[in-house]
């Protein structure tokens, strides 16, 4: 009877040590849309997160890849085709557009405008505070090489890493809050 | 805790989060509830809407107490007992 119970204790042992690998207090975000809206809503997320006190870990792929960069950053050595990216989207998160009613960056003006009003994070405050409370970014390689982008023209940020999609899938898969933007 | 009784508490901590919208005030309590020990009072004030909702859930998530709210003309003076 008595081993019959160790052996009960030793499994529920072991699934609860999986269950509890499973969901830690952290946020794994993937963010995909380069649009300033989107990534305004990731990052509003991302340090409210951290507010309550859950790790934080973005994704950064695709059109996001272009927020990243740093336009007082130059470049040299890039391909054609890289070339051609870097000059067709976006040189960092000021240049973004939105989603919807850009209105050839008259919608992108207006919202700046009207957060400024109500006294909401900029995009850059929004960042910042961000690398203060220990939000980690990391980019997708595969994103950087196919526009050609490098590292070296990425803004400053202190948990800033390039790496591919199975980091993304090992920390979703540890955390308890998955999103895609 | 009734209104009559919150405005006479003197919080171990006043946390102005006025003319920041969120998260700024949410942010603002998580930096300042280091500051306190447990069971001290902190009253935080803000002028954004959402935190009158944001911070009770807050609590409820991080354990505090939420003690109640006091509104004033132009913002809001939330108390909270930490945990």
């Amino acid at each position: 009877m008595s081993m019959d119970f160790e052996s009960q204790i030793l499994e529920l042992q072991k699934k609860v040590g999986k269950l509890e690998k499973g969901t830690k207090d952290q946020l794994s975000m993937v963010v995909f849309s380069g649009d300033l809206d989107k990534i305004l809503a990731a990052m509003i997320i991302a340090t409210g997160a951290v507010a309550y006190d859950m790790q934080v870990k973005l994704f950064f792929t695709f059109w996001a890849t272009a927020a990243l960069r740093d336009p007082k950053k130059k470049v040299s050595g890039k391909s054609f085709m890289g070339k051609m990216f870097g000059m067709m989207l976006p040189k960092g998160k000021n240049k973004l557009k939105l989603s919807k009613m850009n209105m050839a960056g008259m919608g992108a003006a207006m919202i700046k405008g009207l957060m400024k009003k109500k006294n909401v994070a900029s995009l850059d405050e929004l960042f910042k505070v961000a690398g203060e409370l220990g939000v980690v970014i990391n980019i997708c390689e595969m994103s950087m090489d196919l526009m050609g982008f490098k590292r070296e023209e990425m803004i400053d940020y202190p948990n800033l890493n390039v790496c591919g999609v199975a980091t993304f899938l090992a920390d979703a898969s540890e955390s308890k809050v998955q999103l895609f933007i | 805790m009734t209104t009559e009784e919150l405005k006479t508490i003197t919080a171990n901590q006043i946390v102005d989060a006025r003319g920041t919208a969120c998260p700024g005030p949410l942010l603002a309590a998580k930096k300042a509830i280091g500051e306190i020990e447990s069971g001290e009072v902190m009253e935080i004030l803000s002028s954004d809407e959402g935190t009158k909702h944001d911070i009770p859930r807050w609590c409820e998530k991080m354990e505090h107490e939420f003690l109640g709210i006091v509104e004033e003309d132009s913002y809001t003076r939330l108390f909270l007992k930490k945990a």
